[in-house]
């Protein structure tokens, strides 16, 4: 089994699992809001493996994984307050938040 | 006698988990308290609503309930024996999902916020070196639930009831963040316990809370203000405005689920009060050093108790806010407010002098409040009022 | 691997599929929330209880809700009514996901012999880290409180009516 191996194999395997869902979601769905909601899983997946190589790495006492991703978290904050805010704006521009009809480049 | 008055319950809890093997301790001790503050609370809420109406009552020149046994005393029973065999009615349109784990989220996040609690000398169920991050973090998860509760009711009062309480504790929850982080500052740590243990020391007898500081005190003020709106209480109980919209995101709950929804009010209000009763009052430490013999936990819930009367006091005595008048005061008046104090904080934490610091605390406090009330003052044009009357 | 991992797991995971699957949007922004507990719990797992709090304080009470203001403002829960959810390469869409798991799944159980085996949990309270974060981590921070500001600033401009005199 893999997790017997090591348990940062089974972290590792959930982070990309996530990963892989966010990225089908940012990328099947047709609703702008969920194109973000799937990033953010996405980011989620990234700070999954940093706290998991933080734990499990060779030197967890310099913080390095684990000031990674507070970073990362407080970044990911404001992509979520921009992006929402653009999505709201498009919203009021284009009546619509589907991404398959953002497709003309003139207002 | 005294001391084993003070660890009644500690001695208490040992005494009980004694008696179980010794791999089980841990983990029955921890049942135990769990247990102990899912019983205490829910009391208190009970003891809490019979003195809101007493007390609103008296304020109205009425009695309030009276019927129900001696003194109306047994009208909380009267009240959960009525919420418990109502019917439960769910909309026809609503989310039946939602709308049932709602009031669930709601009262495991309230609970949650207690585990960090030091209710006492050694009355703590764990003492997390982030306890206050703990506390603000389980208070964040309520606001999903409120408008997990409008949103699935399908009902227009219902979801502006929840979208009003989000915005309101979203846009409080800073400045209660920040009137904090002055207490975090001079503590030099985010562990209630040792903000309590850092309180509980005595200069001529009195006791060093940080109340008694001008950033302490100005920091209260603040955290009480944005406590109030942070419940949801009057005057910042615009969510349930019952004159504009019935009674909020609350509106389509009924039976138990009202009764689940009420309990986690006001046992968030008992937090709340908890927290700021630790951070600033002293948590469980007597204000006199000769008054050093009451028992700790006494001094914890008494303190509790009258913040709760400070707030039915403010319910019964203030009018309601504007919806407008909710967000500029926290944007513009109170927020600024909490940034200023921190400046203050660092003042007291880097100059050394005794007197230079209080004078320059005092200062840039007392400054700020008059340069913003006058400010304030000129643009509101506060005169005579007019009345009018129905004709 | 303990049987917590496997429970956190299964929920985070279930609440991650479940954001991207289900149709109404405001079941999604849920899901996401339990998704978001349930990284934070595998966070208190590994160990790492400041950014567990500041995970649920961040995703749980601030990106949820701006995600559920946002669906309700833009009237997005109302399922459309021709095309469904998904979006029409969704195909294309999902093969690029399975083939970027097929490859990451592939390298972890690659490499999982010379994955390190230690076992016991390293500390990291709460003085530690400020201390990071105010010294080694000075600048970083510096810049993150910078981007916010003006990732708030921005924010604001963004979605702000620019009609004249409205808020």
């Amino acid at each position: 089994m893999i997790g017997s191996a090591s348990p940062l194999a089974g972290y590792l395997l959930v982070a990309a699992l996530m990963f892989a869902i966010g990225l089908a979601g940012a990328l099947t769905r047709r609703n702008a809001i969920l194109v973000l909601i799937g990033i953010e899983l996405m980011l989620n997946a990234a700070n999954l493996n940093l706290i998991a190589f933080w734990r499990y790495g060779p030197h967890p006492e310099a913080l390095t994984g684990m000031m990674f991703a507070i970073f990362s978290i407080a970044v990911a904050a404001a992509e979520a307050a921009v992006g929402l805010g653009l999505v709201i704006q498009i919203h009021r521009h284009a009546k619509t938040t589907d991404v398959d009809q953002m497709n003309r480049m003139k207002g | 006698m005294l001391e084993k008055a003070d660890q009644v319950f500690v001695l208490l809890l040992h005494w009980l988990v004694g008696y179980l093997p010794a791999a089980w301790q841990p983990a029955a001790g921890v049942l135990l308290c769990v247990v102990a503050i899912i019983a205490v609370y829910p009391t208190l809420f009970a003891l809490a609503v019979l003195l809101e109406r007493k007390g609103l009552g008296r304020m109205q020149n009425r009695y309030g309930p009276n019927r129900v046994g001696p003194f109306g005393i047994l009208q909380p029973v009267a009240d959960g024996i009525k919420s418990l065999t109502k019917e439960d009615i769910v909309p026809f349109t609503a989310d039946a999902v939602v709308h049932f784990i709602a009031p669930l989220v709601l009262v495991v996040a309230v609970f949650m916020g207690f585990a960090v609690l030091p209710m006492g000398r050694n009355m703590v169920l764990v003492d997390l070196d982030a306890s206050l991050l703990f506390f603000f973090a389980m208070g964040a998860s309520t606001e999903l639930s409120v408008f997990m509760a409008g949103w699935s009711s399908r009902n227009k009062y219902s979801l502006l009831g929840a979208m009003r309480a989000v915005a309101q504790m979203i846009s409080y929850e800073v400045p209660l963040l920040l009137s904090t982080v002055g207490v975090v500052m001079i503590t030099g740590s985010l562990s209630l316990v040792d903000i309590v243990d850092a309180q509980n020391r005595y200069t001529w007898g009195l006791a060093h809370w940080n109340v008694f500081k001008p950033w302490g005190l100005a920091g209260f003020v603040m955290f009480v203000i944005a406590s109030m709106a942070e419940t949801n209480r009057s005057p910042f109980d615009l969510p349930e405005g019952e004159s504009e919209i019935v009674a909020g995101y609350f509106t389509e709950y009924s039976g138990f689920k009202f009764a689940l929804f009420f309990l986690g009010e006001y046992v968030g209000m008992f937090g709340i009060a908890g927290l700021g009763t630790s951070l600033f009052l002293g948590g469980w430490s007597s204000p006199l050093a000769i008054l050093n013999w009451v028992p700790s936990w006494i001094w914890f819930f008494s303190k509790v108790m009258v913040w709760i009367c400070f707030f039915i006091w403010v319910r019964g005595t203030m009018p309601r806010l504007r919806q407008d008048q909710l967000m500029n005061f926290a944007w513009k008046f109170v927020l600024p407010m909490t940034l200023l104090n921190l400046l203050v904080a660092a003042e007291w934490r880097f100059v050394a002098d005794l007197w230079l610091r209080w004078i320059a605390g005092m200062v840039i406090v007392v400054g700020a409040y008059v340069l913003m009330g006058r400010v304030g003052m000129r643009r509101e044009h506060f005169g005579p009022r007019t009345y009018r009357y129905a004709e | 691997m303990s049987f917590v991992f496997y429970v956190l797991a299964a929920m985070t995971l279930a609440g991650a599929l479940a954001a991207v699957l289900l149709k109404n949007l405001v079941h999604c922004a849920l899901s996401l929330t339990v998704a978001f507990a349930g990284l934070a719990l595998l966070f208190l797992e590994l160990g790492a209880q400041f950014v567990a709090f500041v995970q649920i304080l961040v995703y749980v009470g601030a990106v949820a809700i701006l995600v559920v203001f946002a669906i309700l403002l833009t009237r997005s829960a109302e399922t459309p009514k021709a095309g469904g959810v998904f979006s029409r390469t969704w195909l294309a869409g999902l093969s690029v996901a399975a083939a970027v798991f097929a490859v990451l799944g592939w390298a972890v159980l690659e490499s999982t012999p010379w994955l390190p085996q230690t076992t016991e949990a390293p500390a990291a309270d709460v003085e530690q880290i400020g201390e990071a974060l105010m010294s080694r981590y000075v600048l970083p921070l510096e810049i993150v409180a910078l981007l916010l500001t003006a990732a708030l600033i921005g924010a604001v401009i963004v979605a702000m009516h620019e009609k004249e005199g409205a808020q």
